[in-house]
Formats: structure tokens, sequence, C-alpha cells
């Protein structure tokens, strides 16, 4: 079975293409560094670690011709087995909770204990979305507490709870916005996104049915508010902008911008998935913000990452609100909190709600949690962490600035992150040099290639977790990484050096992936 | 045989009636290793400045625009398997798709090599 590993890899193999010699051990391992198999290769295929009945069940009937007639092709572990498998496999991952994971514009921060504890309490972790309303008032209350904070720290008219992620939630603000215009008898056609904007921006709109154009920005890194002016018509229905930007700065003229666009009888939509940065500190209603989508997993500390749920409620201008889609919570003559579904829209004043975004009420684990947070930092909590995130950004953008190419360093301060160019590296060496370094160093790579407006970006977002001790371990990394791309440092090519694996081919995975376990020894 | 270029990194060659389009050595550099083309269908009508085609790599998704107006004759065949080829020689053997103009008076817009060399040096 040896060869089954797609990678060619087997214990004792050392690694590929490293020129270094073959494992000293007969295991593979290296120390307490453990090797593992696939676990197609570890199990007995027919193999069983569960003591079942001896007789095997009477197969249904009305499975018929779907009754499988061979064995399954699982492996085989036993419990202890299984558990091991995982296990040594999580020790060759990287996450928050062992170091900075510095990746820009994913806000990879801390997910505070308390949260996570208040998130497992039976009455929130094991509700079910079917269950009668009487018996889950105090799911439907944090639900509603969090919609009144939610309202309150962005200074809008009300909140779509629903959305499941960012991208969806932008989804449901562009769906408000259309269901507007129609009710206007108004069809409009096209959406304007900035360059600085996210990547899922246009995507969105793109799917929400619009013609996307984009605008592009300034050479400070912010948006260009002449050629959004000139472009505005009664064709456009909405521009989307995403506030601090992907530039890591915050977009002055939105204000300005969104006047232009409302005279112009189009909405705003801003990307608030950076809200973290301004949290406590701008409420995005006073600058005529119409839509905005809060990424709970970012802002407000739910994990994500790696499979961790998202959830995206959007706040919508007093405008927007009457589109927002059903379900959602409101507090009745009875001082109870209800969930309004379609039976009950009409008498509940919210009949032009354009639709479901889901089919229950949203992420109930998310809520709890993003409620926790809120509660339990307060609002000088609140403001602290913005503060703390602006900080550590610029704390990280100005100490490597004279050995990184800070392309908007003159741009004034940044905000949530910090974001270098490749310029001034040796020649040949590239972003993905000093990416794959940070390896070596121990540290998760920072976001790279994006945005696209600048080349060979670095972006980095320490997020207010980090102390001062922990970020000047990590600058001291990238700092003694710039400095061996600048000077030409051949070693650095090959990173990482040190990590269980070394560098991978990612072209190669790109264009002829092996996705699935063969099982070539028949 | 006339070659033209865009400001987007498009070249265009034509012969007679039908012309053939990529991107240029330069553009290929600055996307790196091209994984996968997604190319115009036979037939497809392509609008000048508008894009038509994706270039996936290992850093980005790009558009590709249409340097005039036209239809399309067919997608290049061989990207399908070796996507490798807009790397090793986009201006010839690694071209995206052939097509036929339908003003041909909209080549006189774009940039000869030598134009296209220098507004490359100025970037």
């Amino acid at each position: 079975m040896n060869d089954m590993n797609p990678s060619g890899w087997r214990p004792g193999m050392g690694n590929a293409g490293d020129g270094a010699p073959a494992s000293p051990t007969f295991t593979g391992n290296r120390g307490l560094q453990l090797e593992e198999a696939l676990i197609f290769e570890l199990g007995r295929m027919g193999g069983c670690g569960v003591d079942f009945d001896e007789e095997a069940p009477e197969p249904m009937a009305t499975l018929g011709q779907h009754l499988r007639a061979a064995p399954v092709a699982l492996p085989g572990l036993s419990e202890p087995e299984a558990v091991r498998h995982y296990t040594r496999l999580s020790r060759q991952n990287y996450a928050i909770d062992l170091g900075i994971f510095p990746l820009g514009s994913c806000t990879m921060k801390h997910n505070p204990r308390l949260d996570e504890r208040v998130a497992r309490m039976p009455g929130f972790a094991d509700v079910h979305p079917l269950q009668p309303q009487e018996t889950v008032r105090g799911a439907l209350d944090v639900i509603n507490q969090l919609a009144f904070w939610l309202v309150e720290l962005t200074g809008m008219h009300g909140v779509a709870m629903t959305p499941k992620a960012g991208a969806h939630g932008e989804l449901c603000g562009l769906l408000c916005i259309r269901a507007a215009h129609e009710a206007k008898g108004d069809a409009r056609e096209v959406v304007l996104v900035p360059e600085s904007a996210h990547g899922t921006n246009p995507a969105t709109a793109a799917f929400a049915g619009y013609r996307v154009e984009s605008i592009p920005g300034t050479a400070d890194g912010r948006v260009d508010v002449t050629a959004f002016e000139a472009r505005l018509g009664p064709d456009v229905a909405a521009v989307m902008i995403t506030n601090p930007n992907t530039c890591g700065l915050f977009e002055r003229d939105l204000r300005r911008i969104a006047d232009a666009v409302h005279a112009a009888g189009a909405y705003v939509y801003c990307d608030g998935a950076n809200f973290n940065a301004i949290v406590g500190k701008v409420r995005p209603g006073d600058l005529g913000v119409d839509a905005m989508h809060i990424n709970l997993h970012k802002t407000f500390s739910t994990p994500h990452g790696g499979g961790g749920p998202g959830s995206g409620p959007v706040v919508l201008s007093e405008a927007l609100s009457p589109f927002g889609p059903l379900p959602f919570t409101a507090k009745t003559a009875d001082g109870m909190v209800h969930l309004v579904e379609e039976e009950d829209a009409q008498t509940m004043g919210h009949a032009q709600a354009f639709g479901r975004m889901a089919a229950f009420h949203g992420q109930m684990g998310m809520f709890t949690r993003a409620l926790a947070y809120i509660l339990s930092h307060g609002a000088d909590g609140l403001r602290q962490v913005a503060e703390d995130a602006v900080l550590n950004a610029n704390y990280v953008l100005r100490s490597l600035e004279d050995v990184l190419d800070a392309p908007f360093a003159a741009s004034g301060p940044c905000m949530h992150e910090a974001l270098f160019s490749d310029h001034g590296l040796a020649e040949g060496f590239s972003t993905l040099d000093v990416a794959k370094g940070l390896i070596d160093e121990g540290f998760h790579p920072m976001t790279v290639y994006f945005p696209l407006v600048v080349h060979g970006a670095m972006l980095v977002e320490p997020t207010e977790t980090e102390s001062k001790a922990g970020l000047d371990q990590f600058v001291g990394a990238l700092r003694s990484l710039a400095e061996r791309a600048r000077s030409g440092d051949e070693a650095l090519k090959t990173a990482p050096c040190l990590a269980p694996r070394r560098r991978l081919d990612e072209t190669l995975a790109a264009r002829k992936p092996r996705l699935a376990w063969k099982d070539e020894a028949g | 045989m006339a070659v033209y270029f865009t400001k987007e990194h498009e070249w265009i060659s034509v012969e007679g009636d039908t012309a053939r389009v990529g991107i240029t050595d330069y553009a290929q550099g600055q996307l790196g290793d091209i994984t996968f083309v997604e190319l115009p269908e036979a037939g497809a009508g392509v609008t000048q400045g508008k894009s038509c085609c994706v270039v996936d790599s290992v850093k980005a998704a790009s558009d590709v625009y249409a340097p005039v107006t036209g239809t399309v004759v067919s997608g290049n065949p061989s990207l399908e398997d070796e996507p490798e080829l807009v790397n090793t020689d986009a201006e010839n053997a690694g071209f995206l798709w052939s097509m036929t103009l339908a003003d041909p008076a909209q080549l006189d817009g774009l940039m000869d090599e030598a134009a296209y060399k220098e507004y490359v040096a100025g970037l």
C-alpha cells in the first residue's frame, strides 16, 4: 500500500527535493513532530471499531434496488486510532489559539472563552429551529437584543438577522435595494463598485442581476469621488463601498458620495467586513449608508476560518427597512419577543418584505457569542477594540515601512490593516517567498496578492488581540525576512525549510488537482 | 500580418479576415503561473473593451478584454490541457482565441509593438 499517498511521500522518506537525508528515524517522526499517513492507509478495509450486534438487521424492503451490494470502502479504525489520527493532524495545524493569525481582511482574532461558554449553555446550544416559540423565548430574546445593539452601534433603522455570512449579507442588502427600486417602478441596472472594495462586492452585484461597473481609485488608495459623481445617473441602482477599504484606509468622502448617490435616486451599500476598526467610533448611518452587513464572526469575535460558521446580519436605513427579509424578531404588547413569519407580516406592518434569505432565523450560536461579546465589553470596551486594532496595525506599518514598501504610508494612519508591496525586494524575490518564510518563523502567513491594486500585496491585520510583546515578535520576524528578500538570500526561495512539508507546487496542484483517494493497489 | 496591442495587455494578430488574440508576455509575467483559461465559445459575439475570457493564475483570476468587436471562430484547443502555453509562449502558441473582425478600422485605435513597449516601460 506504500504508493497510495498521492504526493508520493512516505514516512521515513524525508522531505522531497530538500536534498536532506531521509529521516533518521524508523517511523519518520522527528522527536515529537509526528508523521501521519492518510486515514485510508491506516485502517483495515471492512474493519470496524464498534461492537455491533452479531446478527445484521434485516434491510428495509423499501430500499429495493438501492440496497448496497458491495461493502462501503471506508477505513475501519478503532476509536483510539481515529482519535489519534485527527489529533496528530491537528498538531500540524495553525490556529488563533497558537499565535497571531495576521490574515488581512479576515480579522482572525481571539474568541473570548466567556462567549464560548455562553454559547454552550443548553438553553441556547440545544434548541431546534422547529421548536414551538413558547419554548425558546430566551433564545428569541437574545436575537432581539443583539438586533437592538447592532442597530444602535451602526446608527441605522432596522436589521435583517438571517444572512449566514458576509457575502450572503451583501446579497440581502442588494435584494432590499432592488425591492425598493421596484416598489417605485424604477428599473435600474447598474451597480458601481470602486477598485478598493472587497472582491465579493462585484460578484454579489452580478449575482443580484446587476451590471457591475468598476470605478478606479485615487493614487492615495481611496475612492475617486469625482469619478463616482460623474458616473451617477438614472441607470445606477446602488454603489458598493468597503469602509474601511481593502487598502486599510478610511473612506473620508463617504458622506459626500452618499449625498450624491441619494440625489441621483440610488442607494449606498457599505461592506462592513472591517467594522471592527470603527466600532464605537463611527456610526455608518451618520455617513448616509443605506445597507451594511456586519460579519459577526469578525467584529464580534465568533470562531471562523477553516469551517466555523459565519453570520452576516444586515443593518438597513429607514428607506430600506420595509423591504428586509422574513423572519425577524419583534417585541409585542404582551412583552414577549416573537418571530414574525409570513402569516404575521401584514399585521406587523412588514408587507413589503422581499422574501427570505434562509429557512430559519439565522446562526443562533453566533448570535449568543456576539451578544456576549458586546455586553461583556460594554461601550468603553468596544471603543477600545477599535482603538487597539487600529493602533496595532499602525505599529506594524510604521515598524516595517523602512524595510517593506508601504504604498499608502503617506495617506495618513491606516485603519485595521497594514498594506505592503513587493517593491524593493531583490530581483527574483517575491511576496510568496516572504510569506513562506513566515512559516519557518512559526507564524501563519499574511494575506498575499490581495488587494489587486497593489503589486505583490502583503496585507497584515494584527487585530486588537495582540499584545506589544507579541507584535514585536511578529514584526521582528517579518523584518528579518524582508531584509533577506532585499539582500537576495537564496535560501529564502526554498522556504519553508523547517515545516513538516517543504514548499508545495501550487501550480501543479491547481492544474492537475487530485482530490480523491483511489485504492490504486486494487 | 500585423500585430496590435491594447493598454489592457492583449495582443491581436490580423491575417486577412481573421485574427488571433492573446495576452502579452508582459501580462503573463505579471500573472504568474497560469492554471486555467476560460475561453469564449465559438460563434460568440465579443465587443471591444468588454470582458470575454478569464485567465486563472496562482495569484488571481483576471478578465481578458476583446481588443476589437467581432465573432469568435474558436478558442485555442491546446489550452484545455496545457494552460502553461500562455506562460511559455504567450504571443504565439499560447494565443487565447481566433476571431473575425466586425470593423477593421477599430485596429487603428490600438498600439503597434513599439508603442506598446514604450507603454510597458512607463509602468
